[in-house]
């Protein structure tokens, strides 16, 4: 059998960050991906997606935005093309379209199986990132077999969908900026909408990216929160990468009908919360929160009039009465998109590194299995994990676990 | 924002370390979290009823209440019945407005702030044509429910609203009303 000491599952920037460290620490390796460099940002989003993050925010180590668009937001396809650049760059040991079929444990490493043959190593990490695989909630059986279910993995732009109406499921930003197209492309969309993040785009003439990295809120530790499970299910905010405002102000201005979360589907009815009111107000406050900081913030090192004075987003309009059920057998309903976010794939890892709940047990991204390391997961180490500006950082601190555990400085993981 | 701030001089009367002791025991045996409530009730007469709370499944086994809690319900005059006691619309709306008020009390006490009165009124909209059976086209429960609060509390306007809207987020009965359940009714 083919060996190696460390082997990286996953080719996306994850992946790609630590394999530079690795080689930068002499560690051996090899990446291995299902498909090419950047696989998923490739054919699993849809077609209009941009990154969420300004140009300037998503340097990579040793490699920061070489473009003349540093406040521009980067089409998807674009980002795959220049992690294959980057993929170059640092002579990634990158073995394609090689699938992960198993991994178990030896004693001592791991044992891979993939489509390529058989593969040990001693240390293992997991890159194949938080977004591996749309969930969809088990009450998507319920729905009449005439409507076409599709999810943000698999929906590619609004004329692939049968014309007619649309219900999109979740008000994140996938289902946010999805809704948007499909309702501009003349399909009438309701969306439900849960627990939300509102963001604005911008505040006092900056992206909000900005305000978060300079007051430190992305360098928030996951040893430092308060409750680290809750800040790990936040849903990922109302934005997309682009100026347009897509809060569920501007998307019934765009003439969506905003209805509650879906709670449940019965005798062919969507039946939506009652409690959308405080979903809304909930969002409101928890974003006021936070612009309150930045004013403080500013207001401290007295720089309030070098920038646009504060102000606050509308609060979410609601009308008076929201319908609590829609019919899915009266013809109305073609298409539901299921934007109820994305859960990691491990289901390969034939590992006892799980919990209750089937979540990976680990520690900041030390995985309760010694050798194995995750990256890329929602608050793994700081908020900032699980986006692209978070990757250099993780790496570099879990390559240096993964060495001294190589040189037996570290006795057991986490 | 969510830290936890200074709760050394506040006192709402509720015993917070002894919750969040309980969220780690459960999230560390779920089993532990299944509770099933109960309650029995007995026609008395005409449109009366009573309803007796007792015991209850949770943390594993059978618990005993300090006493048998009586729920009396009737139905007003207008309603040709004799108005000794509450109907059990208002007992739900009662419901919704203790459940949310409790839960002011604890995220208060949780966020360190002192309250000094908490009043709620909760009004339910009801059309009769429903549970008459006047009109097929309308339900026989609550076609719009309004809970409206008045707090003092030592806390800004947002403070307080927070405290309201997380109360939402975690109450049983809120979540009860807004929400679609599946009911069993069998008979013995």
């Amino acid at each position: 059998m083919q060996k190696v000491t460390t082997v990286i599952i996953g080719a996306g920037q994850s992946g790609l960050a630590m394999s530079r460290e690795l080689t930068c620490c002499g560690v051996d390796h090899v990446v291995l991906d299902r498909g090419a460099v950047a696989n998923a940002w490739r054919r699993d989003r849809w077609d209009s997606l941009r990154l969420l993050t300004p140009n300037w925010a998503n340097g990579l180590p040793g490699a920061q935005y070489p473009g003349s668009y540093p406040d521009g937001y980067m089409p998807v396809a674009e980002f795959a093309r220049w992690l294959d650049a980057y993929a170059n760059m640092i002579d990634a040991p990158v073995q394609r379209y090689t699938e992960v079929h198993r991994v178990s444990g030896t004693g001592t490493g791991f044992n891979l199986e993939t489509s390529s043959g058989p593969l040990g190593c001693r240390t293992l990490v997991l890159a194949s990132g938080a977004c591996a695989r749309p969930y969809v909630p088990s009450l998507s059986a319920a729905v009449p077999t005439r409507i076409l279910q599709t999810t943000p993995a698999t929906y590619k732009r609004p004329h692939d969908l049968p014309p007619g109406g649309v219900l999109v499921v979740g008000a994140s930003a996938s289902g946010a900026q999805i809704a948007r197209e499909i309702q501009t492309s003349g399909r009438p969309v309701t969306l439900a909408v849960g627990w939300h993040t509102r963001l604005p785009r911008t505040y006092r003439g900056r992206d909000v990216e900005w305000w978060l990295d300079l007051l430190g809120i992305l360098d928030e530790r996951f040893d430092e929160v308060d409750d680290l499970q809750r800040a790990r299910r936040t849903p990922s905010p109302q934005l997309v990468g682009g100026p347009e405002p897509v809060d569920l102000n501007a998307l019934q201005d765009c003439g969506i009908e905003i209805v509650g979360r879906l709670a449940d589907i019965r005798n062919g009815s969507a039946l939506f919360s009652g409690g959308l009111a405080n979903a809304c107000v909930s969002a409101d406050l928890k974003m006021n929160r936070l612009l309150d900081a930045i004013d403080g913030w500013i207001e401290e090192r007295g720089m309030g009039n070098e920038l646009p004075p504060p102000d606050r987003p509308e609060p979410v309009r609601l009308p008076a009465t929201q319908p609590l059920a829609r019919g899915l057998n009266d013809g109305t309903i073609h298409t539901i998109v299921w934007a109820t976010g994305y859960r990691p794939d491990f289901s390969w890892l034939d590992l006892p590194v799980f919990d209750a709940r089937g979540r990976l047990r680990h520690h900041g991204g030390v995985v309760a299995a010694p050798g194995l390391y995750a990256m890329g997961l929602n608050f793994m180490r700081r908020r900032r994990s699980h986006q692209i500006s978070g990757v250099g950082g993780d790496a570099c601190e879990l390559s240096d676990h993964l060495h001294a555990y190589l040189n037996g400085r570290i006795e057991t993981a986490a | 924002m969510n830290k936890q701030m200074e709760t050394a001089n506040v006192d709402n009367g509720v015993d917070v370390e002894a919750l969040l002791g309980a969220k780690k025991v459960i999230e560390s045996m779920p089993e532990a979290g299944q509770f099933t409530w109960r309650a029995h009730c007995k026609w008395s007469d005409g449109v009366r009823s009573q309803s007796t709370v007792q015991g209850f499944f949770g943390l594993g086994e059978e618990q005993a209440r300090k006493a048998a809690f009586v729920v009396e319900a009737d139905h007003p005059e207008q309603f040709a019945a004799t108005d000794a006691a509450p109907t059990p619309v208002e007992i739900v709306l009662s419901a919704l407005a203790s459940c949310l008020t409790a839960g002011v009390a604890a995220v208060a006490q949780n966020r360190g702030i002192q309250l000094k009165s908490v009043q709620a009124t909760v009004e339910g909209d009801m059309d009769m044509a429903g549970i008459l059976g006047a009109d097929a086209d309308v339900r026989n429960g609550f076609n719009a429910v309004r809970v409206s609060f008045d707090i003092d509390a030592d806390a800004k306007p947002d403070e307080i609203a927070a405290l309201v809207a997380q109360s939402q987020k975690r109450s049983a009965v809120f979540d009860i009303v807004t929400n679609p359940t599946n009911v069993h009714v069998s008979v013995v």
